[in-house]
């Protein structure tokens, strides 16, 4: 086997572990919201350390990354792959540990039923999913039309939560016997636009990958 | 554009019915190292020698098109090729000192240019020494033969007795193919050193090493100049499919 094949190999397994990852990371959030759905505390609490996995998916791509840049000191596509797999599991690391803080107020919350806090919710927790499934696939299959979808869907979520903190705001002004469920009700929201935040740059470094640029800025 | 040290256009260079070189088009700035990379076979060796007119000396060497040092023809039938390699040196791959003494390998080049004047050249040869970063290893056996050194000192000797005559460009080809590890570091590092004061164009065959020491980075293939442009680009995000396939080791 020449040397350039077993790179070409290693690229591929970079990227299936990547892609790993990320369907983890996505079936944790539906995971959560099911479980939320469906009032199952026992789920839910195994959800709280669903990040502990995720965790040690990272390290092994840190370590794959680190490695390949040790050993075959890659350059141009092959490196800008590489650094973009470094970044982007970091942001896919922080999702994970969104969705757990999420799982823990939920526990908290008593398992709610968020759209009695704001009936943004439920889109807000469809459109954030479907923005970090969009930035994955478009990293994993290197689709920059798909990861400029994910980076311009963020819009959208940053209007689910202003929508959903006027709501809040709008309730504790009127009745305050519930401010606990609604601060933990916006910090849902927060969680949740925190995750669009994160898929927005992981569709920024499926651009990179292919381009060297970043928010038009050259790094590459 | 008078930043440009060296301005070569439309060269073309032909042995006998071989096209070697075909419409280069390059401006190399002055201050800077320049690097050329390339396949075997594939120009960039030729076109190194060019800037010097080595090729010359080649029979059946056919070349056109101008190559412009300072702004003046260097191919210009009035141009003394002694004066020339004065000003542009050249360090090969293979050192290759004289079988005398250190000092003498130094004051060689300045006693031919005229130099007889002891602590003159005394003063000369303590300075290429220091400017290839080797003074410091040879100064107390400087009557020693430089034979008896080691390859990477050989190799630095010839950087310095290249620098005895003053030049203002330095061609290397391959300078470190044949030296270890801590060699090649010293002599990558003397490159930094010496683009202060000189202009350097290398050849490499270590793309690594193309990506540490230069600014600038040219890629030939088959007698052409497919991409020159900044270091960082070309590894960073070449333009032409043809350097990414090199660079990566795609080729082939």
């Amino acid at each position: 086997m020449s040397p350039r094949k077993l790179f070409e190999q290693e690229l591929e397994e970079l990227r299936q572990d990547v892609l790993q990852m990320a369907e983890w990371v996505q079936d944790g959030y539906d995971c959560l919201f099911a479980a939320l759905e469906k009032k199952d505390g026992d789920q839910m609490r195994r959800y709280v350390r669903h990040d502990r996995t995720i965790e040690d998916m990272q390290r092994n791509i840190e370590s794959q990354c680190l490695s390949l840049l040790t050993r075959q000191t890659p350059v141009a596509r092959d490196l800008r792959t590489v650094s973009a797999a470094l970044k982007v599991v970091t942001d896919l690391e922080r999702i994970g540990n969104h969705l757990s803080d999420m799982a823990e107020l939920f526990v908290r919350m008593d398992l709610p039923e968020l759209s009695r806090y704001s009936p943004a919710f439920p889109d807000m927790v469809r459109e954030t999913r479907t923005l970090i499934g969009k930035a994955a696939r478009a990293f994993v299959e290197r689709n920059m039309a798909m990861g400029q979808e994910a980076i311009d869907a963020d819009d959208g979520i940053d209007d689910f939560f202003n929508r959903i903190k006027e709501d809040l705001v709008k309730e504790l002004k009127k009745d305050g016997s519930d401010a606990d469920g609604c601060v933990d009700a916006l910090m849902t929201a927060k969680y949740l636009e925190k995750i669009g935040d994160h898929g927005v740059n992981i569709g920024q470094w499926e651009i990179f990958q292919e381009t060297g640029e970043i928010d038009e800025i050259r790094l590459l | 554009m008078q930043d440009s040290k060296i301005s070569v256009s439309s060269l073309n260079l032909f042995y006998g019915e071989n096209h070697a070189l075909k419409d280069i088009n390059i401006k190399i700035r002055e201050n800077t190292v320049m690097a050329l990379i390339g396949p075997s076979g594939c120009g960039k060796s030729t076109f190194l020698k060019c800037l010097n007119r080595m090729n010359d000396l080649v029979d059946g060497v056919k070349v056109d098109g101008k190559v412009l040092l300072d702004g003046e023809d260097i191919y210009d039938p009035g141009v003394d090729t002694t004066l020339l390699r004065k000003k542009v040196g050249m360090v090969f791959q293979q050192p290759n000192p004289f079988p005398m003494s250190i000092y003498d390998n130094i004051a060689y080049g300045p006693r031919i240019h005229g130099i007889k004047n002891k602590s003159r050249l005394d003063e000369i040869v303590e300075n290429a020494l220091k400017g290839a970063a080797i003074f410091d290893e040879v100064k107390d056996r400087l009557k020693a033969p430089a034979l008896g050194l080691s390859g990477g000192q050989q190799q630095r000797l010839c950087i310095a007795r290249a620098l005895a005559v003053e030049p203002e460009v330095l061609l290397m080809d391959e300078p470190t193919s044949a030296l270890d590890p801590i060699s090649t570091l010293k002599i990558e590092e003397l490159m930094n050193d010496l683009k202060k004061r000189y202009t350097v164009v290398v050849v490499t065959h270590n793309m690594q090493q193309a990506a540490r020491v230069s600014d600038e980075t040219a890629f030939f293939l088959l007698g052409e100049l497919v991409e020159a442009d900044e270091t960082m680009n070309i590894f960073g995000h070449p333009k032409d499919k043809r350097t990414e396939d090199y660079i990566t080791g795609r080729f082939g």
